[in-house]
């Protein structure tokens, strides 16, 4: 549904995207992941044809952007980081002007709006003023907007973004309930959002895609088993003598001490699971084991390594620019 | 041409939501009233000093199309409209730049050209009430007098493109800034200058000296105030509003290759 071949866009001197390639299938849910500043929000523009790129070809529902944009522009509906509505017109004057714009048949334009304002939750306010509803409201008014002409693709950029916690997961509902029918792609730089929303995950950090995948594999894939925090009562010294005996253990450093508690951080060698012998050697030794887990990596962890500067450095020496775990 | 007249209709609404379409109404109704009072109760002073010095040889004629119409359009309205045009042109690309709206007219399946024809139509139609308003002033003078009606055609004809000119160059200003008092403050410096080139020809005869007397807006307007449509001048109207329009093409393209 949407093929982005190569994407380039500079500004002046400053690379915003570079050489970004990728496809979304038809019904997926895409999710951008990256830092402010990373160029999701260029790559957004560049696909609704808000922006020309510097090279590269970016088609829409076969449609090229750059040669056939009009036909393109009928296949997106749009929400930019800032809703794109006009403050001085009611929610439905502003529908019904969207819906015109984008050339739904005059006869229909009643229909959808009504439709598109049900979805979106916002019938309660058709005649208020735009510019005094909440933020909340303006982002679904925004919502609507997008999706009032029944595009095959959606691009959503940070659609959560300055919303309070319950109409973030509204939105995120809402967002769900348009996979298999729209093509979505949404922007975040806020992790627990695409684990819960998105099929597949692009991290872009400066401009180029570090990594791909569906969310959980991601995290899977870089937490790994490697690194783990033990929390374990009983004589320190003596315990992190006999960890450090298990086949695989490299290195137990103990953290922090609370009360008779010890937290301690094992760290094994690349491959090895050593989870169980260790449960099993605290357990058999008679001291309380009262936490086991995975990773001094957290998922903000993973996000920042993947999108520091050392590693989007390492990944361009390589030979292949995304890490594909697919 | 549906899509142009969407843009049109919501620009045109747009003055009239927030106070601007008022206010300019209402000062462009004061002061014009103000300067026609003013004008012709010196008209009428003045033929009655004539009529008591018997009048007849050597008088200058008192025709009041070219005493009254032609000072107040071609003497004051035109310099009126320089203060006011800008304040009609310079939402019509900064506020959607500032606000982000402009990302839903160039996402939509639209046309540069219809939403530049859009925007002009729907601020030529706000400045189309201006002049309305001027010829309710006039009017009047059919009332108490006998103005000759055919050359006031030429005149109304002439303000239009006059205002029309001024309207698209404005907008063209207005794609380059995000702040609207920036767009209004360099559009009335442009304005201005186009308007006062004329005055080389006071002392100069060079080429450039005649060029830029052809260039201002002044000198094409003379005609239309006394009643004559002159072909030159129609053309030198049309070509400002042509390449107006075509600049501001030319900017909202490059606002799509560069930041925004």
């Amino acid at each position: 549904m949407i093929e982005v071949e190569g994407l380039t866009k500079r500004y002046g001197p400053t690379l915003a995207v570079n050489d970004v390639s990728f496809t979304v299938q038809k019904g997926e849910i895409l999710g951008f992941l990256g830092p402010n500043g990373a160029g999701k929000t260029t790559t957004m523009r560049v696909i609704t044809g808000f922006l020309f790129p510097t090279s590269g070809r970016v088609r829409v529902a076969g449609f090229d952007v750059g040669t056939e944009s009009l036909e393109a522009k009928k296949h997106i509906g749009y929400l930019p980081e800032t809703p794109p509505v006009y403050p001085d017109m009611t929610v439905s004057e502003y529908l019904a002007f969207a819906a015109r714009i984008k050339g739904v048949a005059r006869g229909d334009i009643k229909k959808r709006v009504g439709d598109v304002s049900e979805r979106c939750a916002i019938g309660d306010v058709q005649r208020r003023q735009i510019g005094k509803l909440s933020k909340g409201y303006r982002q679904r008014v925004g919502l609507a907007q997008a999706l009032v002409h029944s595009p095959d693709v959606l691009i959503l950029d940070e659609p959560t973004a300055g919303l309070d916690p319950k109409q973030i997961i509204e939105t995120r509902e809402l967002i769900k309930s348009f996979a298999g029918d729209h093509t979505v792609i949404l922007s975040t730089h806020i992790l627990p959002e695409v684990s819960k929303t998105c099929q597949r995950v692009l991290v872009i950090s400066g401009g180029q895609v570090v990594a791909e995948g569906a969310p959980d594999e991601l995290v899977r894939r870089l937490q790994g088993y490697e690194d783990i925090v033990l929390i374990v009562e009983g004589p320190a010294p003596e315990i992190i003598d006999k960890l450090q005996r298990i086949t695989g253990v490299n290195v137990v450093e103990p953290r922090e001490a609370a009360g008779t508690q010890v937290t301690l951080e094992v760290h094994a060698e690349k491959g090895h699971d050593v989870r169980a012998d260790l449960a099993q050697t605290v357990v058999e030794s008679g001291w309380k084991l009262f936490e086991l887990k995975t990773g001094g990596l957290s998922l903000e962890d993973i996000f920042l390594k993947l999108t520091t500067k050392d590693l989007s450095e390492a990944q361009e020496s390589a030979p292949s620019p995304a890490l594909d775990i697919s | 041409m549906r899509n142009t007249l969407a843009i049109a209709g919501r620009e045109l609404r747009a003055y009239f939501h927030s106070p601007i379409a008022y206010l300019i109404i209402a000062a462009y109704s004061v002061v014009c009233g103000f300067f026609f009072y003013n004008i012709t109760a010196e008209y009428v002073v003045e033929s009655f000093r004539m009529q008591s010095m018997g009048g007849g040889m050597g008088m200058p004629s008192m025709s009041i199309n070219e005493i009254i119409i032609r000072s107040l359009f071609e003497g004051v309205l035109t310099v009126v409209l320089l203060f006011l045009i800008p304040l009609i042109t310079m939402r019509l690309y900064a506020e959607e730049k500032r606000s982000g709206t402009i990302e839903l007219l160039l996402t939509s399946p639209l046309t540069d050209f219809q939403i530049i024809m859009g925007k002009f139509l729907g601020a030529f139609a706000l400045y189309a009430i201006l002049i309305v308003i001027t010829f309710l002033y006039v009017g009047i003078l059919f009332i108490y007098g006998n103005p000759a009606a055919k050359p006031l055609l030429a005149v109304a004809l002439g303000i239009l493109l006059f205002g029309a000119a001024l309207l698209a160059l404005g907008m063209w200003i207005s794609t380059f800034t995000k702040n609207q008092i920036i767009a209004g403050g360099v559009s009335f410096g442009v304005f201005l200058l186009l308007y006062v080139f004329n005055w080389v020809s006071a002392y100069s005869t060079s080429p450039m000296g005649r060029i830029l007397a052809y260039l201002s807006l002044t000198t094409h307007f003379d005609n239309f105030a006394k009643g004559v449509i002159e072909l030159k001048d129609l053309i030198y109207y049309l070509s400002v509003i042509a390449l107006g329009l075509f600049l501001t093409a030319r900017s909202v393209e490059a606002l799509k290759g560069r930041a925004s």
